[in-house]
């Protein structure tokens, strides 16, 4: 297995839509081949077309807000006395995560394929709250298919799509997390394919969602590797970048630019609590290849396929499976991944929070938390960027409950 | 040599009705009764669907999930559905059953290995939700050096060359979903326009049993008569869904609402 240079990753899959010939893939009921093959025309016409492609980049610029701040954590980096510690701070995006890219291009294309409706799953409430935001831009209607316990849990960005307008579905099956958000989601899609346009919040999925979706945040790295060579002069030797991976779309996004560079990209799922059993984790805890939700991919399921629990304090990686991208890089070595436990994601939210003037919300302090771990025994020549790719307001409740008090 | 889902279509024919076709989830509400409940509405029933349960279906309804979920906090395994069957072709060794799921259980035990389990516990034939044409010729084939039926799907969304190379591809079943909808909706198009689609694809190769599903119950099923066969799932899901809420047997139930389906289609 071997990835090839000078060609998107995305496009790196063979005629089955595989990627290594092992993830990916279009495992879907008869219903949704049409409306995918359809898609994916529509989506490789569009890619090459330069008025889309003019009109993405200005909703990118005007409406999303680019580039995002690249900065250097002075405080951090002196205060853990070894590599130099950056932060490319996606959560200055129109909406505060990197969910806004995704969620403008799908628009864009609903509205090309002459659709009314658009709909999507959210965990962390981020995929919803800017689906739902964008929709209401281009002027489609809205439904969101979000977990039970995540509305609960993430009660900030619910409000936030209902100012928007838009219809929250919950779910109440299985563990009533993103999983099963995703699952409705689709099934709700099988009944309205034919009016009804589908965004899936992440690299996962059918492979046109994929391919959509990393395509989208790819914006993220087409900043940074300016902003890097602005800083650096060129791309430093052995940068480290680091990036949280629940479906894995902020990290497609942040390491898409530097594929053939040399640059180090690590990804850091969730570990769960450090106590439980359950995790979040199926690239670092070893699970075997399954099916979910239309694709192969590492995932963590019991011996007979049945998808398996997961936890995670962090619902935006509360996800049993990966994006078929990753497995991809994990198979072929160019990324490495690692995990980290609910406990040092809030430990490093809280470190960010009070030295910096950045405060990231519980996904991207999985990042943060491995920075921690790794940056003191790294040189001061040495470079590491984390992808900032939310904001802490939205977990101040649980972070209220887990730490007593809430910083920001 | 014939097939046993050939020759139910066959015995069908000849008695100038649609074969009755059902499905339940195995395990469902328990291993004992899923076997019983077999056992029972055979008498009516021609094909009997069996599904092996999946804790994340991406194409099922509210009725068949929540079979599913009640066989899985059973406990059910895949080799508990294959004792069921087991078990049922021992009192009904020429009533074909079909099996029904989805692909990561199959990939989980390996392919070869589950059509092992098929063939030594007397499965005809297998439905795979979400392993399409043409992703499923290389499993299709493995079925066919088996004497397995693999049914493939057609739905409205098929377009008629997708359509004539999957019906190619066929075995002596075809299964046509009725409509833009997960199992369980509510029949939204008019019986008479499923049937226009029906026959419109019936045209392309008339010698393949051709079977309409989803939506399906006793208040529709008459109205499809005309069909080489009909399936009906969700209703029998709900019907063991009444029955425990009530404290009910499911087994009489469903043995009642299947023996009242199949009036309605003689
Ligand atoms: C802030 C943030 N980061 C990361 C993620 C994880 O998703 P992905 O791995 O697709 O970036 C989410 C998902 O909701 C999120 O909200």
């Amino acid at each position: 297995m071997k990835i090839k240079k000078g060609i998107p990753l995305i496009d790196q899959h063979d005629k089955n839509y595989m990627y290594g010939g092992k993830f990916g893939g279009n495992y879907i009921p008869e219903t949704l081949k049409k409306p995918i093959d359809d898609l994916t025309k529509l989506f490789n016409k569009l890619r090459k077309d330069k008025k889309f492609l003019k009109k993405r980049d200005y909703y990118f610029e005007n409406y999303v807000g680019s580039p995002t701040p690249f900065i250097k954590l002075e405080n951090l980096t002196a205060h853990l006395g070894g590599a130099k510690i950056y932060a490319k701070v996606v959560s200055e995006a129109n909406g505060g995560a990197h969910k806004i890219y995704n969620a403008t291009v799908h628009c864009l294309i609903a509205k090309k394929a002459g659709k009314k409706y658009i709909v999507g799953d959210t965990g962390a409430g981020y995929a919803g709250k800017m689906l739902s935001m964008a929709a209401k831009k281009f002027g489609l209607k809205c439904k969101i298919f979000m977990g039970a316990k995540d509305i609960k849990r993430q009660r900030p960005n619910v409000e936030e799509m209902k100012k928007n307008g838009a219809e929250i579905v919950p779910v109440t099956t299985g563990s009533q997390t993103l999983v099963d958000a995703v699952s409705e989601c689709m099934r709700y899609w099988v009944s309205n394919c034919d009016t009804t346009h589908m965004c899936v919040g992440s690299t996962v999925g059918p492979n046109i969602f994929i391919k959509i979706c990393a395509w989208s945040t790819a914006q993220i790295s087409r900043e940074l590797i300016n902003q890097v060579k602005e800083e650096f002069g060129k791309v430093p030797k052995k940068m480290k970048l680091l990036n949280c991976v629940g479906g894995g779309s902020s990290a497609m996004g942040f390491w898409n630019e530097f594929m053939d560079t040399d640059a180090e990209f690590i990804g850091i799922e969730a570990g769960g609590p450090k106590n439980s059993k359950l995790h979040a984790a199926p690239l670092t805890k070893g699970s075997k290849i399954g099916i979910l939700h239309g694709a192969a991919q590492y995932v963590v399921q019991d011996k007979e396929g049945q998808i398996g629990s997961t936890e995670s304090i962090s619902a935006g990686l509360d996800y049993p499976g990966i994006s078929p991208l990753h497995c991809f890089l994990k198979d072929t070595k160019r990324a490495r991944y690692t995990s980290a436990s609910d406990e040092e994601a809030l430990k490093a939210y809280q470190l960010v929070s009070k030295l910096e003037n950045i405060s990231p919300s519980l996904e991207p302090s999985h990042a943060f938390a491995e920075a921690i771990k790794i940056a003191p025994k790294l040189r001061s020549s040495d470079t590491i960027i984390v992808n900032s790719c939310g904001d802490s307001i939205k977990d101040k409740d649980i972070i209220k409950k887990k730490l007593g008090s809430y910083i920001r | 040599m014939k097939s046993k889902i050939s020759a139910a279509f066959q015995r069908c024919k000849k008695e100038r009705r649609p074969a009755l076709i059902t499905y339940t989830v195995a395990g469902d509400n328990t291993k004992n009764n899923s076997l019983k409940i077999l056992n029972k509405i055979s008498k009516h029933a021609d094909i009997l669907e069996l599904g092996f349960p999946h804790n994340t279906p991406i194409a099922d309804g509210g009725q068949i999930q929540g079979s599913s979920h009640r066989a899985l906090k059973h406990g059910i395994k895949l080799k508990d559905v294959f004792q069921i069957v087991k078990n049922f072709k021992k009192s009904n060794p020429n009533k074909p059953l079909i099996l029904m799921g989805y692909f990561n259980l199959i990939y989980q035990s390996g392919e070869n290995n589950f059509l092992r389990n098929c063939k030594v516990s007397g499965v005809d034939g297998l439905i795979v939700v979400d392993l399409p044409y043409p992703e499923n010729k290389n499993f299709s084939k493995k079925c066919k050096k088996k004497s397995i039926n693999f049914i493939q799907l057609l739905s409205p969304t098929t377009s008629k060359d997708r359509m004539k190379k999957i019906i190619r591809d066929s075995h002596d079943m075809i299964y046509y979903i009725s409509m833009l909808s997960t199992t369980g909706g509510k029949l939204k198009v008019s019986p008479r326009k499923i049937l226009e689609n029906y026959k419109k694809i019936k045209r392309i190769n008339i010698n393949k049993s051709l079977v309409i599903g989803f939506g399906i119950t006793n208040k529709t099923i008459s109205s499809l008569k005309e069909a080489d066969g009909l399936v009906v799932g969700s209703q029998l899901c709900k019907t063991i869904t009444d029955s425990i809420k009530k404290r009910q047997n499911p087994v009489t139930k469903l043995d009642k609402l299947v023996y009242s389906l199949k009036n309605k289609i003689i």
